[in-house]
């Protein structure tokens, strides 16, 4: 049974991520990554960290994608991209004698993986009377205090900095940016 | 513990590699993107497999980290190629050379 979950969580994680390399149409693509992501959300079921696999969906396929999906709309970039083309020649192969070849130094190291870490350093994963939640929570708010609050303000960071992005610039910027280099604000 | 740590690492070595070529092959900035974000996942994937193989719960935190990191970034990289396309319609990552000396 574990096994069956495996292998179709896997097929779908990997169909899912060459169609996000291999679809022309980003919102394909987009799409595509979805399904990815809900074959880790599975994989992370399989090994027993139910918060993550809730996080998964929600964080990544609930906001992460549709960000992506409103950008491409609100963009209007939903247009073929042709893959025929090389535009730096060369590279194409070049990619993908460079990705076979990490590929192999990765499953040779995994071949040869002993894991040797000291287990439970940070605490039992698995526990007889407490569900996964509260371990990973317990193990948040007491070991990885300072780190968690320190999310909070990367978080805050982050907001402050989309919103300078979006913003459009004011009257006095832009001729000041004109002054600068006139080159800059043509599509403007 | 039916299915060894290794298939997953395994699993994740392929997805990883997937997100690299596709990093390097295509020119869509925002398929780029998201490119990256399947490079996080195999990442997070990778860490909770060892979370499990040595029954330490440390991994699975530093994979909810992974994940707070992973959305402030693309709040901020999708900003930023929201003001790139802006200025220039339909620019691919060949067209950002203004840093080319």
């Amino acid at each position: 049974m574990d096994w069956a979950v495996f292998v179709v969580a896997g097929i779908a994680t990997l169909v899912g991520a060459l169609g996000v390399v291999t679809c022309r149409n980003p919102v394909h693509s987009a799409l595509m990554l979805v399904m990815t992501l809900f074959g880790i959300a599975v994989l992370f079921v399989e090994q027993d960290a139910h918060f993550l696999a809730a996080v998964q969906v929600i964080v990544y396929a609930g906001a992460v994608v549709v960000l992506f999906l409103f950008v491409i709309m609100l963009l209007g970039v939903e247009t073929n991209e042709d893959l025929h083309k090389d535009p730096l020649r060369g590279q194409r192969p070049a990619a993908i004698a460079l990705g076979l070849l990490m590929l192999l130094e990765v499953l040779l190291l995994v071949r040869s993986n002993w894991v040797t870490g000291a287990p439970s350093t940070a605490g039992a994963a698995r526990s007889a009377d407490q569900t996964n939640v509260e371990v990973l929570s317990r193990s948040l708010f007491t070991r990885y205090l300072l780190p968690f609050e320190a999310t909070s303000v990367l978080l805050l960071i982050a907001v402050v900095g989309a919103v300078v992005l979006a913003r459009r610039p004011t009257r006095a910027e832009l001729a000041d940016i004109n002054e600068d280099d006139p080159d800059l604000v043509t599509a403007e | 513990m039916s299915v060894p740590g290794a298939w997953y690492l395994t699993l994740a070595a392929l997805l990883f590699t997937i997100g690299a070529v596709g990093l390097l092959v295509r020119r869509n900035v925002l398929v780029m993107f998201m490119c990256v974000e399947l490079m996080l996942n195999a990442v997070n994937l990778t860490f909770v497999t060892y979370a499990r193989m040595l029954n330490d719960i440390g991994g699975q935190a530093v994979v909810f980290f992974t994940l707070v990191v992973a959305a402030a970034e693309v709040v901020v990289g999708l900003g930023i190629i929201v003001s790139i396309y802006r200025r220039r319609p339909g620019a691919t990552a060949d067209d950002i050379t203004l840093l080319k000396g």
